[in-house]
């Protein structure tokens, strides 16, 4: 008994044999799976390029490079850290990202997606087995012959309907639990009832069996949600990889003086953290020690610094200018400012879900329709005959006559082909309706700061500003990394002036820099600091000694194809708005050079999301164009929204299409894709109905047969998706 | 029509082996990187073991 408790599990001797490994070990022995994201990968030497240095390093234990999302899964040793990697990878040449796999779960969907491939393809191999069966039960096939060809027909169909229509079933079964009708209970219905009358049929060796119609049914059906499931996975999988590239890293100071570099998911209220010059805020705090200037503009659309002292409040999403901060965390991960603006969103969204699709529009006048004819056919030949047999026979075919097969397909077969179209311009189609809601857009509200702009201040009075100012000016930015510095310094550079010789440069946080220049001190930096009286635009000032100072006045850079966007959305006949957090002088400069007449100013998130709904309450269809935190209430309110990519992820999350490259002129071109892709479906639905005109009083009078119903239900699928292909 | 003794069987089976191999390329995760593995065949490595 004892003997028996010690004999090892394994049947293998060498793993008999071998010391029992604690699993503890093998843990901290893990190796760490790191992901990169290579944007600029296209070809076979670029694989084996990357592969063959990343597989050199004594490190790595495996890299593979995936060219279809361009990817590369690396597992390497626990120290290896994906700094290094993107480092490395840098080096050879590839422009490189660390993607956070937390934020990648595509696994799951790609098993879904497989699932239903698997599906869609026993599907195919039984139905055209057994619509080889029925040919020669069609040209002809008698007696004995016939009966045998049904039996094997129904024994390919039982098997194949229970593992194929699962979907269908299992979707029908929810919405009846619930007592309602979608799709899939008339699909449902058909595919079984065509089965049992066939069955009942083959028993009685009868002329008529449908098996061939339930399985080109189940196929062309589940073509449909295949499509269907592609495209979304496909939109899916690149929002998180956009999400992924973020990964979120703070420097935490720990109690005992050392700094440390964490996960943001890790931080607690009362950590203290360091925030560099150029870093954003991980979480909501009051600021300990340093001083700096603090730019809001994802937050409120405001394009001015603020300065940043001790004391003082700051959210998350902010980003930190000109000198190291410390800030004492207040509120972290979903308490923070940036996830409390998603209750608005939330509130604002339930708007929009009261869209109704087109196909479940069509489905909510489809379904009953059907179910009342078929029992109405039933109903009719019973009373003519009291036939039970002929009765269900007919109601069998009516059902799998009118059954919705084009118009499962009508939908997915134009969405793909538009989301693949659009996709290939550099838009990305979130929402599965996002297409539908496009197309009936007539006013486009843009906000100004990250969207219209580029959000990076161009210097505007080069010309205005004497030389030696100007070479004092360059002195003393080029060692800034504040925005306006750089800016600067690069205008400045570009007319070919050269720096004066300065002494003592230095950098004041939170106001500008200083300098000695023969005995007098020069000051470069905020109004209130130099002592002069702030512009209505953003500027910085540069004092000599006692001197007046002589402001720098900057302006936003228009983003590439804003004018292109604008003008042809004009040029469509849609109202173009712009609102914006921003104040008033620079609002009324864009809007003027973009020829925008009705803009609004200093307008708070709420205020947004109020005039879009006051605009959709006069019955204007909008599409809200933003990027900021400030956006997001009002991107969810619209009736569409579009970000662009270097939005925050809050933002992007609550519009409907992202717009993956810097330009902004495809959002026009894709208000007319949407159009065109409307006007298919819409077509697609009458071809469907066209059949069904033709195919129904057939099937009613009792003159369907299984040829009948099969050409019916093959050419209308066909030319539904050849119909969908022709969008340009 | 004895004949259809043998050619259903024989064409179901054949059916079926084109069934079993596509369902073998989905398991073994043949649709993940179409684009790589088309390319792949132009590098002069030899992978004996693709993961």
């Amino acid at each position: 008994m004892t003997t028996a408790l010690h004999v090892s599990t394994s049947a293998c001797p060498a793993c008999a044999a071998a010391p029992n490994v604690p699993p503890a070990e093998t843990d901290t022995n893990a190796s760490a799976q790191i992901m990169l994201s290579l944007p600029t990968i296209h070809c076979a030497a670029c694989i084996a390029k990357i592969e063959r240095a990343l597989n050199a390093r004594p490190d790595v234990t495996s890299a593979r490079i995936n060219l279809t999302r361009k990817r590369a899964h690396i597992s390497a040793g626990p120290e290896t850290t994906a700094q290094d990697l993107q480092q490395f990878v840098q080096e050879l040449g590839y422009e490189a990202h660390e993607l956070d796999q937390s934020a990648l779960n595509a696994t799951q969907t790609d098993r879904a997606g497989r699932a239903l491939l698997m599906r869609l393809a026993v599907a195919g191999f039984a139905s055209m087995n057994v619509m080889l069966l029925s040919v020669s039960v069609w040209s002809g096939a008698e007696d004995a012959t016939r009966d045998l060809f049904h039996w094997i027909s129904a024994a390919i169909t039982l098997p194949a309907i229970a593992f194929c229509g699962q979907p269908f079933f299992r979707n029908a079964w929810a919405a009846l639990s619930q007592k309602r009708l979608n799709m899939d209970v008339p699909i449902t219905l058909a595919i079984l009832l065509a089965v049992g009358t066939s069955l009942w049929e083959t028993a009685l060796s009868g002329e008529h069996a449908y098996f061939d119609a339930a399985l080109t049914l189940t196929f062309f059906l589940l073509a449909g949600r295949y499509l269907d499931h592609r495209t979304r996975a496909i939109a899916r999988s690149a929002a998180e990889e956009l999400t992924a590239l973020e990964v979120p890293r703070a420097k935490r100071l720990n109690p005992d003086g050392i700094e440390e570099e964490v996960s943001v998911a890790v931080l607690c209220v009362d950590d203290l953290i360091l925030v560099q010059p150029g870093g954003r805020m991980p979480v909501d705090g009051n600021i300990t020690t340093g001083l700096s200037e603090i730019d809001r503009s994802l937050l409120t659309g405001e394009t001015c610094p603020v300065p940043a002292a001790p004391g003082q409040a700051v959210s998350a999403g902010e980003v930190n200018l000109s000198g190291p901060l410390t800030i004492q965390a207040t509120a972290v991960g979903t308490e923070t400012s940036l996830h409390r603006m998603a209750d608005l969103v939330a509130l604002a969204e339930s708007g929009r879900s009261r869209y109704t699709s087109l196909a479940d529009g069509a489905a909510r006048l489809y379904a009953p329709g059907v179910h009342i004819l078929s029992a109405l056919a039933f109903a009719g030949w019973y009373l003519w005959t009291f036939d039970m047999r002929t009765a269900l026979n007919i109601a069998a075919a009516v059902l799998i006559i009118t059954c919705p097969c084009a118009l499962g397909l009508a939908v997915p077969a134009v969405t793909t082909a538009a989301s693949g179209r659009l996709f290939r311009r550099g838009m990305l189609i979130k929402h599965e309706t996002a297409l539908e809601r496009l197309a009936q857009v007539d006013t486009v509200v843009f906000d100004k700061t990250g969207t219209l702009t580029e959000g990076m201040p161009e210097l505007t009075n080069l010309d205005g500003v004497g030389r030696s100012d100007l070479s004092a000016a360059l002195a003393l930015a080029q060692g800034s990394a504040h925005p306006l510095a750089r800016s600067l310094t690069q205008a400045v550079r570009g007319v070919g002036i050269s720096p004066l010789e300065l002494k003592a440069v230095t950098e004041v946080p939170g106001c500008g820099v200083q300098g000695e220049f023969e005995g007098q001190e020069l000051r470069l930096g905020r109004a209130e600091w130099v002592g002069a009286n702030g512009a209505n635009q953003t500027s910085v000032f540069l004092q000599r000694g006692k001197e007046k100072p002589v402001p720098f006045l900057f302006s936003d850079n228009l983003r590439p194809g804003a004018k292109e966007a604008v003008a042809a959305l004009r040029d469509a006949g849609m109202d173009v708005h712009l609102i914006s957090g921003d104040t008033a002088v620079p609002v009324a400069n864009i809007a003027e050079q973009l020829g925008i007449t009705s803009w609004q100013a200093e307008a708070s998130p709420t205020d947004k999301a109020i005039h879009i709904q006051e605009m959709t309450d006069a019955g204007a269809r909008v599409l809200m164009v933003g990027d900021g935190l400030n956006d997001t209430a009002a991107l969810a309110a619209a009736h569409a929204s579009i970000s662009p990519a270097s939005a925050l992820d809050a933002a992007r999350v609550a519009s409907d299409i992202v717009l993956l490259g810097g330009d902004l002129s495809p959002i026009a071109a894709a208000c007319v894709t949407a159009r065109a892709a409307t006007k298919r479906i819409r077509e697609n639905f009458r071809i469907a109905t066209l059949y069904n005109i033709i195919a129904v009083p057939l099937a009613v009078a009792g003159l369907a047969t299984p040829l009948i119903a099969a050409l019916a239900m093959s050419t209308s699928s066909i030319t539904v998706s050849l119909n969908a292909l022709r969008l340009r | 029509m004895n004949i259809l003794v043998y050619l259903i069987p024989i064409s179901l089976l054949l059916g079926g082996f084109g069934l079993g191999f596509f369902i073998f390329t989905l398991r073994s995760n043949q649709y993940d990187d179409p684009e790589g593995d088309a390319r792949r065949i132009l590098s002069d490595d030899f992978d004996s073991k693709p993961k």
